[in-house]
């Protein structure tokens, strides 16, 4: 590994990259520091001054629990009183220590003990686990300088403000910190953000030039630094900071700013300086409360609560009016009427001569008297009961994913009865339906497509269609010969004789082919990570990528070595099998990386002698790809086109490979263009670059394309296809475009041939005319206009209810679309049309896109299951009012937020179909039962008193009436709601409309 | 997780599936058990001899009864009564004489709770008169055993039988609970200050002798828990043979004109089922012919037009 980093220290990445690091900062808000808002003072490297100077920061402790030792109590207390039926329960409970109670008071207010101590055990329980993660998490370690340039660890509470602190590769951040320094020289450094906004690329940050050289412990002995900067506050995205040192002012944007929470990654170590700690934190500032999420059924329960106390107040008033009138007849002019009951002689609430304020009395008599109306136990009940059933949930064995040590883990049971009235499933796609591990599997070179293996799409067709699978199947035709199982690479799958083995020298374009597998090598923003048995592995930014680079590694053209200057590639020579290698040492003159919009990357670089050429190789979608070939490259369009036509129907994503030769004349035109646009500190700085960019991306040579499978899990589309056959629906909400979203939901079985696809999206010419334009508004319009129209032409397209429709609808929209189709005035039209259909898929949605859809399929009244694996589906698990985590590999934060983690997607078919059922039935029936035994009982008390002149007489005995809700009654209905089974599962799942 | 036939919720379970044969032959089951059992009940009970003889009227003097009210409050006026019954059928010893009381709400709230248990139970606590209210104390302050609206409000009519010349004895003893005798009145607890108030409620008691020898007030003070209710005054053991005359001798001394209550006299014999009720009887017969009915209604309709169930529909189209 030493090795390695030497090597990576003396790449200076920073001028690989042109579009990512611009320095973004402007001046005007710096002028803001010091003012209100911007007075934060940090001491770099002295963290005891700020004491000194009357500056309190609070510790970098951080603590989520609700509850503290102290407010436990009266806090937990009041949150139980705030359920109606409690405070009933304790006011009633108070009466009773009043002359005006039916029974003895202790007999009232024990069994409200009970329940109110169990659920504060529960919480108490609860919050105690949120507690240990509090404190794994506080005393996480990191290394602080304790000055004369050692570092010692320290846990991260003892963090203080000027800290400057060592964080090494793959650790998070304990605090928000200045970054100081990396080991890369020109001190940048890669963030994964993905606990923060989800997204799972890399990011990259830079130092200040001036503290970029402080690259060792011994550094910081002396260091002192003043930054001035912003308040805390929960805006991600800005940052607004100045920075003294050496006797210079310079400006701090978010450029330097690494973010508490999100973690270092390809960087070996960085230095920075502690400005936020603990509850400053960004991300602790943007933490909001959970929301806290109850089933329909539990809604449901509050308006039955409602109805009895109503029912309750009847029955009271009924009987108070009676006992009035009776109690007044008890005395007229003298004559006692039942002596026996001394009327003269008597007490306020018996008292005839003021018979209304008795009957009042009465009245909160009463209310006592009928509260077995009210089941005091079932909340309690309920939450056990769901306790319960989460525990089956977790110890089915058949949710169990053996690979991943992982059962299903309900988090919060009060949301298991829902599980059986999910109506609507959101799905993320990556990392949900599929495992986010791309699979190179086809290709097409030079108009001949290679790759026989199958893909899962095919699968799927082919099993609809019925067709065995077999070879034949395959398009090629070609009799592959059982070549021995070679152990599968991951990310690589492409089985092929004629290209695989060196083979490819026998094919008839073998330059080409070459080209091809050089382009794939070199044309990336990989790092290669060679170990001690010269075996390469790759760290790349997307798994695409890393894909490509093994495929090419796999097939001979092994991208070696990474340095500032060049790629290295280790060839195989296809001549001989024996490990005879050649370097290719290509001189790498730019990188004009990915960007959505330009949807393309190119490397330019310079051959090995004795050729020299400069060669400019360029991959991208079909789509800008196709358009940039020169007329003398166009020679296998055709037959590329229809490939790739075929692959995307086959669910795979493709890229057009394509290069050109450039003259030197001509690079250094280009090189002259780039250097000025770079530098330029412009505000068209981006655009000239594209331009630049632009203007040499053009007369291409076409060499192929490839096709890469995003895997989909297991069981997928089964699932899918019976969830359906429920009639559930499913939407897929996915970050990926359009053509990807398609082919992966005819890979899952959403969509189907002969399924009438509606797709709004915004591509029509006159859109992008204005884009061009880029007046805001006018686009803004012209999009609204055009979205409305597209709905209401799909609205047009799907028959009305009244009419059977034989076809299907799928529903398509993409995420600019999607920005107005949620608008306001738009959104119930488009809820309209996209309820109508079979599946929905929006592409290229956003984090905050897909809460806002959960949030709006929840205003039809429907249940929706979120699902999803990773930080960005946060905000639509906690919308949904089931959140379906999936502990896959994208880290726990979308766990973290969800009702019930499961390892596959496959077993949400259990989930809902048996289990989700299952609790359905049983909490209905449970709450059924419990009021039907509070009534009955209370009716008869009600009865009891017509017979006892309504005087408020219990017709049993204190002790029988208390421990009839808490103990008598409550076990079997527990029992039933825990135990009960209408049908087995196999027949739940047999008959999936059961749900 | 493990597997357990338990944790994966597939323990053996059995559920019912409601095949015509099989609410018809239960149906059929419950009713062929149920009518027997109602047919004994109800001779069982029929096999009772009740006499019951309403007497607050009959007593009042013919010229009182409009204001029957004055009569009963008017000490100088003799409330000796004088009835005469005749026995329907033979009675066999012992026969139960019953005073049955109606519209008296011996369950009302204030009623019930005015009294106070421990001073019943041991005489240390003679003086707590708690929750005895309004008959705490006397007037001038003294407590009073037993205290309470009660005991104070205790039953004073008394009866005595002839046949023809014969004196039929009635016997008082353990007309009252074994339990209250021996632990809810203690045997050295005396009355005292009792009815001595300006407003006398029922009987008085006799400060000589032990509460718990005192079994009317103990039969009296275990509260009935409806307005019409009947309490034991004692037992008779003769045999009376059928047409005989019985002559009763009663003071009709207790107030129930001012509620408008009625008062009743009863002579019952029981049986191993109790007393009179033929409601049990009945409550079995009907059920029984309910089950037999339904029965035989449904076999009627499965025959006349049957109906498969699904899952012979089920196997049906399997096969």
């Amino acid at each position: 590994m030493a090795r390695v980093r030497r090597r990576l220290e003396k790449l200076k990445l920073s001028t690989l990259y042109s579009f990512a690091l611009c320095a973004k900062g402007s001046t005007e808000d710096h002028s803001k520091i010091g003012t209100a808002g911007f007075s934060r003072v940090v001491y770099v490297n002295d963290p005891d001054r700020h004491e000194e100077e009357g500056f309190r920061y609070p510790r970098n402790e951080v603590s989520t629990t609700k509850y503290s030792l102290v407010t436990f109590v009266p806090k937990s207390l009041f949150e139980q009183f705030r359920r109606v039926a409690n405070f009933y329960f304790l006011v009633s409970g108070i009466l009773t220590l009043t002359p005006l109670a039916p029974y003895s008071a202790v007999s009232a207010l024990l069994p409200l003990s009970v329940v109110i101590t169990a659920t504060m055990l529960k919480e108490g329980v609860e919050d105690w686990r949120r507690k240990q993660q509090d404190i794994e998490l506080n005393n996480r370690i990191v290394k602080v300088h304790r000055g004369n340039g050692s570092f010692e660890e320290t846990k991260w509470k003892y963090i203080k403000i000027g800290d400057v602190i060592k964080v090494e590769k793959d650790n998070f951040f304990p605090a928000d910190l200045i970054l100081l320094s990396s080991n890369y020289p020109d001190g940048i450094c890669y963030v994964e953000t993905m606990n923060l906004d989800g997204e799972t690329n890399l990011k990259i940050k830079q130092a200040l030039e001036v503290t970029s050289d402080l690259q060792e412990d011994g550094d910081f002995t002396n260091l002192r630094q003043i930054i001035k900067c912003e308040d805390p506050n929960a805006n991600l995205y800005s940052f607004v900071g100045t920075m003294d040192y050496k006797g210079m002012r310079h400006p701090l944007s978010p450029q330097q700013l690494l973010l508490r929470d999100s973690k270092l990654r390809n960087t070996d170590y960085i230095y920075g300086a502690v400005i936020f700690t603990g509850h400053d934190t960004k991300v602790m500032q943007n933490a909001t409360e959970p929301p806290s999420k109850r089933s329909k059924i539990e809604k449901k329960m509050d308006y039955i609560i409602y109805l009895l106390l109503c029912s309750l107040l009847g029955i009271a008033l009924l009987g108070s009016v009676f006992f009035g009138i009776w109690t007044k007849a008890d005395l007229r002019n003298g004559e006692l009427k039942r002596w026996y009951l001394r009327p003269d002689d008597s007490t306020v609430f018996y008292d005839p001569k003021r018979a209304p304020l008795a009957s009042f009395c009465h009245l909160l008599t009463a209310l006592m008297l009928y509260n077995y109306f009210i089941p005091i136990s079932l909340y309690i009940s309920i939450e056990m009961v769901k306790i319960l059933q989460a525990v089956f949930i977790n110890q089915d064995i058949d949710m169990y994913d053996e690979e991943s040590d992982k059962p299903t883990h309900a988090r919060t049971s009060n949301l298991n009865e829902e599980l059986g009235q999910v109506d609507t499933i959101l799905s993320d796609k990556t990392g949900t339906l599929t495992c986010n591990m791309m699979e190179f599997i086809k290709c097409s070179i030079a108009g001949t497509a290679y790759g026989q293996s199958v893909t899962e799409v095919e699968k799927a067709m082919a099993l609809r269609k019925g067709v065995p699978l077999g070879d034949e199947i395959e398009a090629g035709g070609h009799k592959e010969k059982q070549i021995e199982e070679s152990p599968h690479v991951k990310g690589f799958n492409l089985k092929d004789p004629r290209i695989m083995d060196g083979n490819w020298i026998h094919e008839p374009n073998k330059d080409v082919i070459r080209d091809f597998f050089r382009l794939l090598a070199i044309c990336h923003t990989c790092i290669p990570e060679v170990d001690e048995t010269d075996k390469v592995s790759y760290e790349a930014e997307s798994p695409d990528e890393a894909a490509f680079v093994i495929a090419a590694r796999e097939l001979g053209f092994e991208f070696y070595k990474r340095t500032q200057t060049s790629i290295v590639i280790r060839e195989r020579d296809p001549n001989q099998n024996v490990a005879d290698y050649q370097y290719r040492k290509y001189e790498l003159l730019n990188v004009l990386e990915f960007s959505s919009s330009r949807r393309r990357m190119s490397v330019i670089v310079k051959e090995p002698e004795p050729e020299g050429r400069i060669l400019l190789f360029s991959k991208g979608a079909d789509s800008v790809m196709f358009t940039r070939l020169a007329p003398d490259g166009r020679k296998f369009e055709e037959e590329t086109k229809r490939h790739i036509n075929e692959y995307s129907d086959s669910g795979l994503r493709t890229l057009v490979l394509a290069y050109r030769v450039l003259d030197e004349k001509e690079y250094e035109n280009f090189a002259e263009k780039f250097r000025t646009a770079k530098i330029s500190g412009s505000a068209d700085r981006d655009e000239q670059i594209g331009e630049a960019a632009d203007s040499i991306e053009r007369d291409l040579i076409l060499l192929g394309a490839t096709a890469v499978e995003d895997k989909l899990q297991k069981g997928v589309p089964e699932c899918i296809d019976k969830l359906a056959q429920a009639g559930i629906k499913i939407w897929v909400l996915t970050g990926d475009k359009m053509e990807t979203a398609i082919n992966i939901g005819f890979a899952c079985s959403l969509l189907r041939q002969g399924m009438t696809q509606i797709i709004i999206a915004l591509e029509a010419p006159d859109i992008i005319a204005l884009e061009k334009n880029g007046d805001k508004d006018s686009i803004a319009k012209a999009s609204k206009q055009s979205v409305m129209g597209q709905i209401e032409d799909g609205i047009k397209q799907v028959p009305t209810l009244g009419q059977s429709s034989t076809e299907s609808f799928a529903l398509i929209i993409d995420g600019k679309s999607l920005t107005y189709a949620l608008e306001d005035d738009v959104k119930f039209k488009f809820l309209d049309l996209a309820v109508k259909c079979a599946s929905v898929i929006c592409c290229r949605s956003s984090p905050k896109q897909k809460a806002l859809v959960t949030r709006l399929v929840k205003h039809s009244d429907k249940v929706t299951l979120a699902i999803g694996d990773g930080a960005n589906d946060v905000g639509m698990l906690q919308e949904a009012d089931i959140g379906v985590g999936i502990s896959g590999v994208e880290g726990m934060q979308a766990v973290m937020a969800s009702d019930i983690a499961i390892a596959q997607f496959r077993f949400l078919e259990r989930l809902l179909l048996v289990h989700g059922h299952w609790c359905y039935r049983r909490i209905s029936v449970m709450i059924c039962y419990f009021f039907y035994k509070n009534v009955t009982f209370g009716v008869t008390i009600f009865l009891y008193e017509a017979f006892a002149s309504f005087s408020g007489k219990p017709a049993y005995n204190d002790w029988f009436l208390s421990l009839y809700n808490v103990f008598f009654t409550s076990l079997p209905v527990i029992a039933l709601g825990v135990f009960d089974q209408d049908v087995s599962s196999r027949l739940c799942l047999q008959f999936k409309t059961l749900h | 997780p493990e597997y357990s036939k338990f944790t994966q919720q597939e323990l053996p379970a059995c559920k019912p599936i409601l095949t015509p044969k099989w609410v018809v032959s239960v149906f059929f089951l419950v009713g062929v058990v149920f009518v027997p059992v109602g047919v004994v009940s109800l001779l069982a009970a029929q096999d009772v001899v009740e006499i019951i003889d309403r007497y607050d009227h009959a007593c009042v003097p013919p010229n009182m009864t409009d204001n029957k009210l004055a009569y009963i409050k008017n000490d100088t006026i003799s409330k000796e009564c004088t009835r005469i019954l005749t026995v329907t059928k033979e009675m066999k010893q012992p026969i139960y004489v019953y005073y049955q009381l109606d519209n008296f709400y011996q369950n009302h709230r204030r009623y019930v709770k005015s009294r106070n248990d421990a001073q019943l139970r041991d005489y240390k606590k003679s003086n707590t008169t708690t929750s005895c209210d309004p008959e705490r104390f006397t007037a001038d302050g003294k407590p009073i055993v037993p205290c309470g609206l009660i005991a104070w409000s205790l039953f004073n009519d008394t009866y005595s039988f002839t046949r023809g010349k014969e004196n039929l004895t009635v016997n008082k003893k353990d007309i009252s609970w074994k339990s209250d005798r021996e632990h809810k009145f203690a045997k050295n607890v005396y009355p005292s200050n009792f009815q001595n108030g300006a407003l006398i409620g029922g009987k008085k008691l006799n400060s000589s002798i032990p509460l718990s020898e005192q079994e009317d007030l103990i039969v009296w003070m275990r509260t009935a828990a409806l307005p019409t209710f009947r309490k034991l005054y004692g037992r008779i053991y003769v045999d009376l043979k059928a047409n005989d005359t019985i002559t009763v001798r009663l003071s009709n001394n207790y107030n129930t004109y001012s509620f408008g209550g009625k008062k009743k006299l009863v002579l019952s014999t029981a049986t191993w089922l109790g007393g009179k009720n033929d409601f049990l009887g009945f409550a079995y017969l009907i059920v029984g012919g309910l089950c037999i009915f339904l029965a035989f209604a449904f076999t009627l309709l499965y025959l006349i037009k049957p109906r498969l169930v699904a899952f012979e529909l089920r196997s049906i189209t399997v096969k």
